[in-house]
């Protein structure tokens, strides 16, 4: 028993620290990938193509003045970004990172764990993340951030039905709310997306509009409203709020992976370990590895996207998720209950 | 099987997390410098002066989506112990999610008659 | 082990609930009841009801108090606008609050204590809670659609009367 929560804290530290790390290069990556698609060169300075820039940006956050308004309410605006990114960080536990891992001659997933409702804790763990963002914006007493805070949350909450039932649709065809058996499921069938290609399209769709990125990124508008509901933040209090944005989208291409392209599996996976002969761990360690691979595909498509189409207007955003996801996301669901009733997967 | 020890690691996840967010908070406030003056601490408006409260009453739009949000979201939260029956439950379960998608596309249908999440016009 | 985790929760959630009524800044009142919902879900996964934890966050954290934070926002707050509230309004509150907790505290007086014996105890699990759910208890769940659809409809007709104003 104490090997399996010493096992656990280890996955937490590691998973933390992936996090991290992961969500700082995403920072890079977008900065570089907007130069190479503005045929510009992008950070360059700090050390080999500029790869120690994210570092530079970390500590020079931490340097910076500290910056409360007088108007606002000090408790709630210190308390906005730590809500953002503590929900933020508590998304990733459940996402199967691998197969088994043979540690202190016991097997263990590599997953800090596994719940039968798995599928719904991590849709509560969206929902949760309007509070960082509406707090932050109201405490700061600010006419763009309030504004960007009221935006930024009737637009999270509209494509939350919409997320939520596509997932329903995944749902009825694996029979299991749990990641872990999700992922496990097509480990020697197809990916789910297979079975799912409106759901996944949908849930992609509501994913952008989650993380508040483009094209769905009217909260936070530049032009517009000067960054929304961080207008007023500065030092560390503002990194967590992008911090946080850039680990979401970090735990969404996971979750994204997960639900649809087959977590850590790959195809002719049993065929190529055993033809190089891989032990347990080694097999898992590449499962992992294809699955960052795929992980760090979707984060590249959500930069891809972001730097190639322009921004909604806001009676468009709403309309596309009343009025066409949710019915589009029921169809969905109607229609995987016929197929597979017809198919006789049904008793 | 499942029992709430499966929950102990998220604990754990929970401790590191705040962890991380208590320290950050309290390094940055240590580590910048402090240098207020009057108009920096003044709510940012483009440069021009600050006017007034930010806090104004805004469209009952936004009060409404929240509030079909929520109901919304109930039905949905309804459709997953369906959802992950759905094999089990067999033909007699798809009829009754089906009557029960009936009903709530009636009131979705009676929602956009109504124009209540209508964003174009004006008033 | 669990005995002192449900004492925590506990101290936690009667904490919390008591901060809702004492803080003077009511999104701080808000987000104490977020606090103590979290306690509350905390007990159901104690008593194995995941199903019931998980939907309390969503819905109730996730969703109604999401509500709750707009109508304050709507509200145009600010720290000095709360209206003080007239004598009689306050004794009006004071003599309904006290008649409430007699009745609970009579209730409680006479009810017997009983040991839980639980036929089931995986009965919380999503899976057991759905076949129950769309076996025994069909009738209420296509009821209770119908008392959603009526909720939206009222919400919409009370909205419709404030914009033609």
């Amino acid at each position: 028993m104490e090997n399996y929560y010493l096992f656990k804290i280890i996955l937490v530290v590691a998973l933390f620290v992936v996090s991290l790390v992961v969500a700082m290069y995403s920072t890079f990556a977008e900065r570089k990938i907007s130069a190479l698609m503005q045929d510009r060169l992008g950070p360059n300075r700090a050390g080999p193509f500029g790869l120690l820039q994210p570092l530079a940006d970390g500590i020079k956050m931490f340097m910076k003045e500290e910056i409360i308004p007088n108007v606002s309410n000090k408790t709630l605006f210190i308390l906005g970004p730590c809500l953002a990114m503590t929900t933020a960080l508590m998304a990733g536990v459940l996402i199967p990172w691998g197969g088994k891992v043979e540690f202190m001659g016991k097997p263990y997933d590599l997953q800090v764990t596994d719940l039968n409702i798995g599928v719904l804790y991590i849709f509560g763990v969206t929902s949760l993340g309007v509070y960082g963002i509406m707090i932050g914006g109201w405490a700061s007493n600010n006419k763009y951030s309030l504004m960007g805070a009221i935006r930024a949350s009737a637009q999270m909450i509209s494509y939350e039905i919409a997320m939520g039932l596509a997932i329903i649709a995944l749902i009825m065809s694996t029979g299991t709310m749990s990641l872990g058996e999700i992922a496990a499921q097509q480990d020697a069938g197809l990916a789910n997306i297979v079975y799912q290609p409106l759901g996944f399209l949908i849930f992609l769709i509501c994913a952008f509009a989650e993380l508040n990125r483009a094209p769905f990124d009217m909260p936070e508008s530049e032009s517009e409203l000067i960054g929304g509901y961080h207008t007023e933040y500065s030092s560390m209090k503002l990194g967590l709020f992008l911090f946080a944005e850039y680990i979401n989208m970090f735990i969404s291409s996971a979750v994204i992976v997960t639900f649809y392209f087959g977590g850590y599996n790959f195809p002719f996976q049993n065929e190529i370990n055993e033809a190089l002969g891989l032990s347990t761990n080694m097999a898992t360690a590449l499962g992992t590895l294809v699955m960052f691979g795929k992980i760090f595909f979707f984060i590249f498509f959500f930069m891809w996207i972001r730097w190639t189409l322009p921004r909604f207007r806001y009676d468009q955003l709403m309309r596309l998720g009343w009025k066409s996801l949710i019915p589009l996301a029921i169809l969905n669901i109607l229609i995987t209950g016929v197929v597979m009733w017809m198919n006789g997967k049904l008793n | 099987m499942e029992t709430p020890i499966s929950y102990v690691p998220i604990l754990i996840q929970l401790a590191v997390a705040l962890g991380f967010v208590v320290t950050t908070i309290i390094a940055t406030h240590f580590l910048g410098p402090k240098r207020k003056t009057k108009k920096k601490l003044d709510p940012f408006e483009c440069g021009i002066e600050s006017s007034g409260n930010a806090r104004v009453p805004y469209s009952v739009r936004y009060f409404l989506t929240a509030i079909l949000f929520v109901l919304f979201d109930v039905e949905v939260i309804f459709m997953y112990p369906w959802a992950v029956n759905f094999k089990a439950l067999g033909l007699t379960g798809l009829l009754e999610m089906f009557l029960f998608i009936g009903l709530l596309l009636l009131g979705f249908f009676y929602v956009i008659k109504k124009g209540a999440l209508k964003w174009e016009d004006n008033n | 082990m669990t005995q002192y985790v449900f004492y925590f929760l506990s101290f936690l959630a009667i904490l919390s609930a008591l901060m809702v009524v004492f803080s003077k800044n009511p999104i701080h009142s808000v987000l104490y009841l977020v606090l103590t919902f979290f306690a509350i879900a905390g007990h159901y996964v104690l008593l194995n009801a995941q199903f019931l934890a998980v939907v309390h966050i969503v819905v109730y954290a996730g969703a109604i108090m999401v509500l709750f934070l707009y109508v304050l926002m709507l509200l145009n707050l600010n720290v000095d606008a709360e209206p003080v509230k007239k004598n009689w309004v306050k004794f009006a509150g004071v003599l309904s609050g006290g008649l409430l907790m007699l009745t609970l505290v009579a209730t409680f007086h006479k009810a017997e204590t009983m040991p839980l014996i639980q036929d089931n105890p995986e009965i919380g699990v999503t899976a057991n809670l759905g076949k129950i759910l769309f076996n025994e208890f069909a009738l209420p769940f296509e009821i209770s659609s119908v008392l959603l659809l009526s909720a939206m409809i009222g919400a919409i007709m009370l909205s419709k009367k404030d914009t033609k104003k």
